[in-house]
């Protein structure tokens, strides 16, 4: 089959600046999907989409840095502002217009908090770019692929929800695959956090009586029921380490598996082969 | 005819409403000890979130048998404030049901306050079910729900009680007399015409009933109002104004201090000339801390929250660190800063301030340092938010917990160096590798290494 496989040339800002071109969009990776082997294969799986559908776009590579979101979570605002301005001045130095990324601390931040330090740019996150893709007709996942009839429940990110309101696109993306959606107690905007926001990721939880992300993951695992073969759907790299933490936890790995909704999308298409 | 009664009650009532008054100004200068920030932008939209949400009290609606309940309380308190003003009118010029004039109207309006009256008894006597009886967790759980808020909210809900019962006893003793002496009866009362017996027929003892049931009403009232201000019922004011100076932004968007800005750019580029900084009156530069150690550095917006709050305790439900068992309660976090600023300002009539050494709390480790932050919140408390800004979603009358835990964070950080020391990793991470983890820079590409595709034939 290798014949029928082309090897992908991840073009970055700098070659496009270097040939004078400019791409219609900038994929933010992020830290997570940069150095996380878990979410790296995110990372993958949403190059995979847009080299499918054939847009004109780049990543900034080695030149891309923390948002400097999770020091500013943590209270530390020097932190994020240096990160903050040294990112924007490599931003504006390329002429960025327009910025994807699959992460929703990248995307709130750069959508919300940039603008006050000089960077000005339309912010979408992979979940409402895969639901453009999907409305345009650009993505169609033949008879929901792969997942039909699986039963996926889909976990909201605070950042996408209650941040930024976003709480269809990521359902609608899922809608595509024609699998048995099925809804926590706690969703949309009374969504349960996965435990991981405001830096949380980065240290031990405070004494209590449970990690988060196991109160999570309990509320996930009755929704899905004990059929197995089920999915947890997420759209944060954050969320996804803390949901598949949660899994192992309760020793439901062999039911259960964790996927971001770009690798989902990437499968159903059959991209991933 | 106005007679010694009618000057009684002027100077009954200019006593209440003056010492309301002196009350409401105590609290406007807490309110104005915060640092300024500028929030009129978008009137319309801040009108239309006012309907909505104080007046319409749309995010009540997320809990439908509170909400209901809650509903007849608060129709019922705009509604019979008509007949307050009555009262104050009869009061004054020993009128008799002055409003009468306006008849089919007049008793409508009568109907419908008696109506609410009844509504208003049913709701709080299961209010009072809810936190004492079955005891909802919320309303029950919680080292800032110590003796004082609990009692605070039975006061409030059996003073409603009573106040609707001295006003069916002025109807009832009211409507009877009139029967009795062959008067026509001015309104239609659809509930006191059942107990119409109640008080016997005695004419000078209906009269002395009626005018007991009156006075009781309006000095009950008076009283009530100068309750507030010591009390979590100021909601009932605060609950517009403060929704009315909303956060309009995305919830995701923390605020950004411009004075770091500028440090940064002189450092960066040494001929970046930052703007001169702000003078107080005396012509001296205003520095300010860099995040919130005590009530001062917080903005009017937070500490006028903190008046707002009912203390219903719904942030708390829904705060994920709280569900599993941390010690931070976003409820506690406004409460701690109302009780600091009545410490350190001015205070209300009853003033009663949250000292946890006192009471013994032992899980909350204050210590004796008069500031908001450590003196009533400590560090472990800030430190288990995780920033989901669910409490903010959940809050009825749109607080933002979630900016004060952000304002006092800043300040350990930024001023005490004091974070835990994983975060400090993260933090000198981000500076050398430009990732929160201690990846190289150098490796942040290798993703993008024999990534495949169907090729498109």
């Amino acid at each position: 089959m290798e014949e029928n496989k082309r090897l992908v040339k991840v073009p970055t800002m700098a070659e496009m600046a270097a040939s004078g071109e400019e791409p219609e969009i900038l994929f933010w990776v992020g830290c997570a999907g940069s150095f996380d082997d878990r979410y790296k294969r995110v990372t993958r799986a949403f190059v995979q989409i847009l080299e499918h559908i054939g847009v004109k776009y780049a990543v900034l590579g080695t030149e891309e840095s923390c948002t400097g979101e999770p020091a500013k979570r943590a209270g530390n605002e020097f932190l994020f502002q240096m990160q903050a301005l040294t990112n924007i001045e490599v931003l504006n130095g390329y002429n960025v217009k327009k910025i994807v990324t699959a992460c929703p601390h990248c995307f709130n931040t750069m959508k919300n908090e940039y603008p006050d330090l000089g960077g000005n740019y339309e912010v979408i996150h992979h979940s409402t770019f895969l639901q453009q893709l999907i409305n345009e007709g650009k993505v169609r996942v033949k008879e929901g692929g792969s997942f039909k009839g699986r039963r996926i429940t889909y976990h909201d990110s605070c950042y996408l929800g209650r941040a930024n309101d976003i709480y269809e696109a990521p359902r609608e993306v899922l809608a595509v695959l024609d699998a048995d959606l099925v809804e926590m107690k706690r969703v949309r905007a009374n969504g349960l956090c996965c435990g991981a926001g405001g830096a949380q990721m980065f240290k031990e939880p405070e004494p209590g009586k449970k990690d988060v992300n196991v109160e999570r993951t309990e509320e996930a695992l009755a929704t899905l029921g004990t059929g197995g073969n089920s999915v947890i759907a997420t759209a944060c790299p954050f969320c996804m380490v803390m949901m598949n933490d949660g899994v192992k936890n309760k020793d439901q790995e062999e039911n259960v598996q964790v996927f971001d909704i770009a690798e989902l999308i990437a499968q159903a298409e059959g991209l991933t082969k | 005819m106005i007679g010694i009664e009618n000057i009684i009650f002027l100077i009954v009532a200019a006593i209440g409403i003056g010492l309301f008054v002196w009350q409401v100004r105590n609290i406007r200068k807490n309110v104005l000890m915060g640092r300024d920030t500028t929030l009129n932008d978008n009137p319309s939209e801040r009108i239309n979130k006012t309907l909505l949400v104080a007046f319409g009290q749309q995010k009540m609606f997320k809990r439908m048998l509170p909400a209901v309940l809650h509903l007849f309380v608060y129709v019922g308190f705009i509604v019979i404030n008509v007949e307050v003003l009555e009262i104050l009118i009869d009061g004054i010029f020993g009128t008799h049901r002055v409003l009468g004039f306006v008849g089919p109207l007049y008793s409508g309006l009568m109907a419908l306050n008696e109506v609410l009256a009844a509504l208003v008894i049913i709701a709080c006597v299961m209010f009072l079910w809810r936190r004492n009886v079955t005891k909802v967790p919320r309303l029950w759980n919680g080292v800032e729900l110590r003796a004082w808020p609990k009692l605070d909210a039975n006061i409030i809900l059996i003073t409603e009680i009573v106040l609707m019962l001295a006003l069916f006893v002025f109807n009832i003793a009211d409507m009877k007399r009139v029967l009795l002496t062959g008067g026509e009866v001015v309104g239609y009362y659809p509930v006191s015409q059942f107990f119409v017996d109640v008080f016997g027929d005695n004419p000078e003892q209906l009269y002395v009933i009626a005018k007991v049931g009156w006075w009781f009403h309006i000095v009950g009232i008076l009283a009530f109002m100068n309750y507030l201000p010591s009390s979590k019922h100021f909601h009932i004011i605060m609950a517009f104004p403060n929704v009315y100076y909303s956060n309009l932004k995305p919830k995701g968007k923390f605020t950004t201090n411009p004075a770091i800005t500028h440090e940064i750019k002189a450092m960066l580029d040494p001929g970046y000339q930052p703007p001169a900084p702000e003078m107080d009156a005396e012509g001296n530069p205003i520095i300010q801390r860099f995040g919130a150690k005590d009530v001062e550095d917080l903005t009017w917006k937070q500490l006028m929250d903190s008046y707002t709050c009912t203390e219903c305790g719904r942030c708390t439900s829904v705060c994920p660190a709280n569900i599993t068992g941390k010690l931070l309660s976003p409820r506690k976090i406004v409460m701690d800063t109302r009780d600091r600023m009545e410490e350190k300002g001015e205070h209300p009539a009853i003033f009663a301030p949250n000292h946890y050494k006192e009471l013994g709390e032992e899980r909350v480790e204050v210590t004796e340092e008069k500031t908001l932050l450590r003196g009533y919140i400590t560090p472990e408390e800030l430190w288990a938010c995780t920033t989901c800004n669910a409490c903010v979603e959940s809050c009825p009358v749109n607080i933002d917990q979630l900016s004060v835990i952000m304002d006092l964070r800043r300040y350990l950080v930024l001023e005490e160096s004091a974070a835990p020391a994983s975060l400090n990793t993260m933090f000198t991470n981000i500076e050398n590798n430009g990732a929160p983890w201690a990846f190289s820079p150098a490796d942040r590409f290798n993703w993008a290494d024999e990534i495949y595709v169907p090729s498109k034939n």
